[in-house]
């Protein structure tokens, strides 16, 4: 398919590997920061065929890993309501909570719907009249824009019957928090391609800025990745930390102007808890005062308090990139993606389940 | 979740489009990429459109590499 095939060439591929080998430098710590990167690198093996002095660590980029556990908790006592529809995406459903999982409760009968669009909702709600639609709104830059636009549409449509229980969460204030971190010794940053389409890549100026550390934005086929990590290299080994685009057939320098207009209108910046990371200043999105009537939060007058949990589990220190998945003594014993402990595990893009599905012991 | 796929606007109808993946046809939303025309090529992630494809681009990438391949044959 076009703009698929040409961009897993193995030709290219090969080429861009020798590329690779070619640059000198020391040893490096580059972070994917997008679940999305973590899963595309294992798929196509990259992490085999780097060079020895390029560490790969992953980083916080899927939504589902960085949602606390009191957000599924609560999930779930919505779900139990008589009088609720809970609709989701599939990679929720098998987080556990502390009561179990969104997946038991539907098993349980709860009338709990997988969906692939925030959207989707909109028929359910119109289809069920007599009943209240809570969409499981998680997500970065790259969803939040769909969640105001469904709740846009619900508005036209008058619908008083569809909530949204949102979790939306926004990248570089967590990378800041990152680089911040004493602990991590980071060099540079394979930036987030579908986040960048959003929101462009100014809001990443603060790496170079302020901190010297290079960025490329760059896509997910095997060919992106590695020429992704040719120009990052480049720039580590140089010392210039500048900001290179180098997804330019998806990411405008300025984003996409018109999705960041319906997430100002819709949404207010507010701080946010991320699982195992804490509360990160002006990180996370909640519905504005013109909005608040699709609030789940307000609608159902929810107390919501954030707390991690899963006891044993160190997605925290993961999500950080301070351990790998293989140093965590849960990690295929207790902890499998059939029976997940921690929610790194849960989704296909989670650290956890991307060393369960493709690492080899070495 | 968030995988994104490319696919070809088949047809438009206000803020709703067909768009063809692969095989597949399947009707999403357009409000974040009001400028799209029928035949361009588009992003999709989880039923809405994110970004148009700018084809110029993806050709200058693959000239890079293309070229670069060719260096290495001669050498
Ligand atoms: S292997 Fe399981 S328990 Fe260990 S950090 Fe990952 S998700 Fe948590």
């Amino acid at each position: 398919m076009k703009f698929v095939d040409e961009f897993r060439s193995n030709e290219y591929s090969k080429l861009l590997v020798e590329n690779l080998k070619s640059i000198t430098c020391n040893k490096i710590n580059i972070m994917e920061v997008c679940g999305s990167h973590t899963m595309a690198i294992f798929r196509y093996g990259i992490r085999d065929i780097l060079p020895p002095n390029v560490n790969l660590i992953s980083g916080p980029g899927c939504p589902v890993c960085v949602t606390p556990q009191s957000y599924i908790d609560t999930a779930l006592e919505l779900s139990s309501r008589k009088d609720v529809i809970m609709a989701s995406f599939g990679d929720m459903m098998k987080i556990p909570g502390r009561k179990g999982s969104l997946l038991k409760k539907k098993a349980e009968g709860a009338d709990i719907r997988i969906v692939y669009s925030p959207m989707d909702c909109l028929i359910i709600a119109q289809e069920n009249p007599s009943k209240q639609i809570i969409f499981l709104a998680v997500g970065f830059e790259t969803t939040a824009p769909m969640t105001a636009v469904t709740a846009i549409e619900a508005r036209k449509k008058g619908l008083s019957n569809l909530f949204f229980f949102t979790a939306h969460k926004i990248v570089p204030p967590v990378m800041e928090a990152l680089v911040n971190d004493p602990d991590l010794n980071l060099d540079g940053f394979l930036l987030p391609g579908n986040v960048c389409a959003i929101i462009g890549t100014e809001p990443f100026q603060f790496l170079s800025k302020n901190f010297m550390i290079p960025g490329v934005v760059t896509g997910f086929e095997p060919v992106d990745i590695l020429q992704g990590l040719v120009t990052l290299v480049s720039l580590i080994s140089q010392k210039d930390p500048r900001i290179s685009n180098d997804y330019k057939r998806i990411v405008r320098t300025d984003g996409n102007p018109k999705a960041r207009q319906y997430m100002d209108e819709a949404f207010n910046l507010v701080d946010s808890n991320w699982r195992g990371i804490g509360k990160v200043p002006k990180s996370g999105l909640e519905f504005n005062r013109e909005f608040e009537e699709f609030d789940a939060i307000k609608h159902f007058g929810i107390s919501y308090e954030a707390y991690d949990g899963g006891s044993g589990c160190r997605c925290g220190e993961i999500l950080k990139g301070k351990i790998k998945p293989t140093q965590c003594p849960l990690f295929k014993k207790l902890c499998t993606p059939e029976n997940p402990v921690g929610s790194c595990m849960v989704s296909s893009e989670g650290t956890c389940a991307a060393y369960f599905r493709y690492y080899k012991e070495l | 979740m968030c995988l994104a796929v490319p696919g070809r606007v088949l047809s438009i109808d206000g803020d709703m489009g067909i768009i063809e993946v692969g095989n597949l046809k399947r009707s999403v939303f357009l409000h974040l990429t009001p400028d799209v025309s029928v035949d361009d090529y588009v992003l999709v992630h989880a039923g809405c459109a994110i970004s148009e494809i700018d084809e110029v681009e993806a050709k200058i990438t693959l000239d890079i590499l293309k070229e670069l391949a060719e260096c290495e044959i001669r050498r």
